[in-house]
């Protein structure tokens, strides 16, 4: 089976304003399969984003290439969806005026995505509240209606970069259960960006443990556990063990 | 815009405190006049009672020649020569940052040329324009022209850096990326510059009319003081003072309406 997104060898260097060369990531493979759920994580600053921004066709790689299906082409508008750690909602706009924004710069009919954005307000649990504006809303309202945006133009891919690092840990638990809902119910792929491990246990198929600067691939971990997980399983033992062995990788002691 | 009603009430009540405070300040303010004045602390050839002035506007503006030789006259300039400046920089500005090579070479006369009294220059322009209402109509857009184009600039500039990065992501277009992030980002830097433009227009045009011109509140200006008419300047400064806070309100207006969803819209000024 090809896989949805192949990032082959993948190395990046930025040049800085003053000419030095900055190796954000060492070398990266990673291959996402159709509907697999990857985190990534890592130290701060070790090309997390970068990664995530080579692999949505906005940073060149300095080498290596990133496949589509095993196509070597950039990913297109309509393959993928973003999310960042803010929800980068324009002021501007209603909260469905903004949901629907993707869908219109896409030019995707009228009659096709207006359905879809009501649909998407009651998935991430925002019905009523398409009619008022972002500020009027708290932040863990405005990321789901950030996540409802990058589904409007209902694409294979998310890709998400530390998407509830701004919201409280309260807000954060309950985003993750309703994430991993959403994606269960829309079927996507996602590649996760996090700093918190139970989250990305939570989460994921699969954790891809990356290292500081120039980074590279230092583990990746399966998660076997049920593919329908609940509040429960943060409690089960099973979920300890996962938490544990990410944290190990990631090299910490274990406690 | 849909605002709560609690919200609006406590608004409402805000600004009928804010009115009653300004209304009071100015009563004390008059009173304080009328004090002057009777007790002849000040000579009444340099300070007019309160009520000789209110007679002096009074004669105004029940005189269909002020309105239409002096006031509308210089409404008109104003307006003409706020219209230019406005157009001006909001098709100059953009042009501007069209490309790094545009902006950094000729931003930085941009830069120079704001700092410079645009004032000093309106002399020169009756010279190469000659009098008459082009000449007028430049001085007042050159005076307007330059508050225009740097909020343009700096609000073409302002924005989430991520907002750019979401329409790079959807692969938009240019002109897409202008109407629906860069626009609305430049809005409120917008608004203040044409705030600021305004009240600017009307120094513009009051100096061009100084300068020489048969009509307009300037030239009456001049006239009075020639008649050390005082009462009479006092009420052409009122008149000013009015048409200024009139066009100043009518752009807040604006502003409000459409950059309602800015919190702090009121701060975004650049330079002048
Ligand atoms: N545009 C850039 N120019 C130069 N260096 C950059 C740029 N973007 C990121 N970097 C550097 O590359 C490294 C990786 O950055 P990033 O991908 O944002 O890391 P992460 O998301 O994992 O925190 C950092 O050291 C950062 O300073
Ligand atoms: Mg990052």
């Amino acid at each position: 089976m090809t896989s949805l997104v192949s990032v082959n060898g993948v190395s990046k260097t930025y040049e800085t304003r003053r000419g030095e060369k900055v190796l954000a990531i060492g070398e990266v493979n990673l291959h996402l399969a159709e509907e697999e759920f990857v985190s990534l994580i890592g130290p701060s600053g070790c090309g997390k984003s970068t990664l995530l921004h080579v692999a949505a066709g906005l940073l060149k790689p300095t080498t290596g290439e990133v496949l589509v299906r095993g196509e070597n082409r950039p990913i297109r508008a309509e393959e993928f969806g973003m999310v960042f750690q803010d929800a980068v909602l324009f002021p501007w706009l209603t909260i469905r005026q903004n949901i629907e924004m993707p869908a219109e710069v896409l030019r995707i009919p009228k009659a096709v995505y207006k359905p879809r954005a009501t649909e998407l307000i009651e998935l991430v649990g925002l019905a009523g509240f398409g009619d008022m504006y972002p500020r009027e809303l708290s932040g863990g309202m405005q990321q789901r209606a950030a996540i409802a945006r990058s589904l409007i133009h209902d694409p294979e891919l998310l890709l998400m970069d530390e998407p509830f690092g701004a919201v409280d840990a309260i807000t954060r638990e309950n985003l993750n259960i309703e994430l991993q809902r959403i994606r269960r119910v829309a079927r996507k792929t996602v590649l996760f960006v996090t700093h918190s491990i139970s989250e990305a246990v939570f989460l994921s198929n699969r954790v891809v443990i990356m290292s500081a600067r120039p980074s590279k691939v230092r583990a990746v971990i399966d998660i076997d556990l049920p593919a329908d997980r609940g509040p429960a399983l943060i409690e089960s033992p099973e979920f300890d063990v996962f938490v544990r062995r990410v944290h190990r990788e990631l090299g910490h002691h274990a406690h | 815009m849909p605002t709560d009603r609690a919200q609006f009430r406590e608004e409402l009540l805000d600004r009928a405190v804010s009115v009653l405070l300004a209304g009071g300040f100015l009563v004390v303010l008059i009173l304080a006049w009328q004090l002057i004045t009777t007790l002849e602390l000040l000579p009444a050839y340099l300070v007019p009672t309160p009520a000789a002035t209110a007679h002096a506007i009074w004669k105004d503006l029940t005189d269909p020649r002020f309105w239409n030789d002096q006031l509308f006259q210089t409404l008109y300039v104003v307006l003409v020569g706020f219209a230019i400046a406005a157009v001006a920089g909001l098709v100059i500005g953009p042009l501007l940052i069209l490309h790094p090579l545009i902006e950094r070479s000729v931003y930085p006369f941009v830069v120079a040329f704001q700092t410079m009294p645009k004032i000093a220059m309106a002399p020169l322009i009756l010279v190469w324009l000659g009098y008459g209402h082009t000449s007028k109509f430049v001085i007042t857009a050159l005076v307007a022209f330059f508050p225009v184009v740097v909020n343009v600039i700096a609000g073409l500039k302002a924005g989430d850096e991520r907002q750019l990065i979401l329409m790079r992501a959807l692969r938009a277009s240019w002109w897409t990326r202008m109407t629906k992030v860069r626009i609305p980002n430049a809005l409120p830097y917008i608004f203040a510059g044409l705030d600021i433009a305004v009240v600017f227009a009307v120094i513009g045009a009051i100096v061009a009319e100084f300068l020489g011109s048969p009509n307009g509140l300037g030239s009456l200006v001049i006239i009075r003081q020639t008649n050390v008419d005082i009462p009479g300047l006092f009420s052409v400064l009122f008149f000013l003072a009015v048409m200024g806070s009139t066009l100043h309100l009518i752009i807040t207006g604006l502003a409000r309406k459409f950059t309602f969803w800015s919190q702090t819209a009121d701060n975004k000024v650049a330079k002048r």
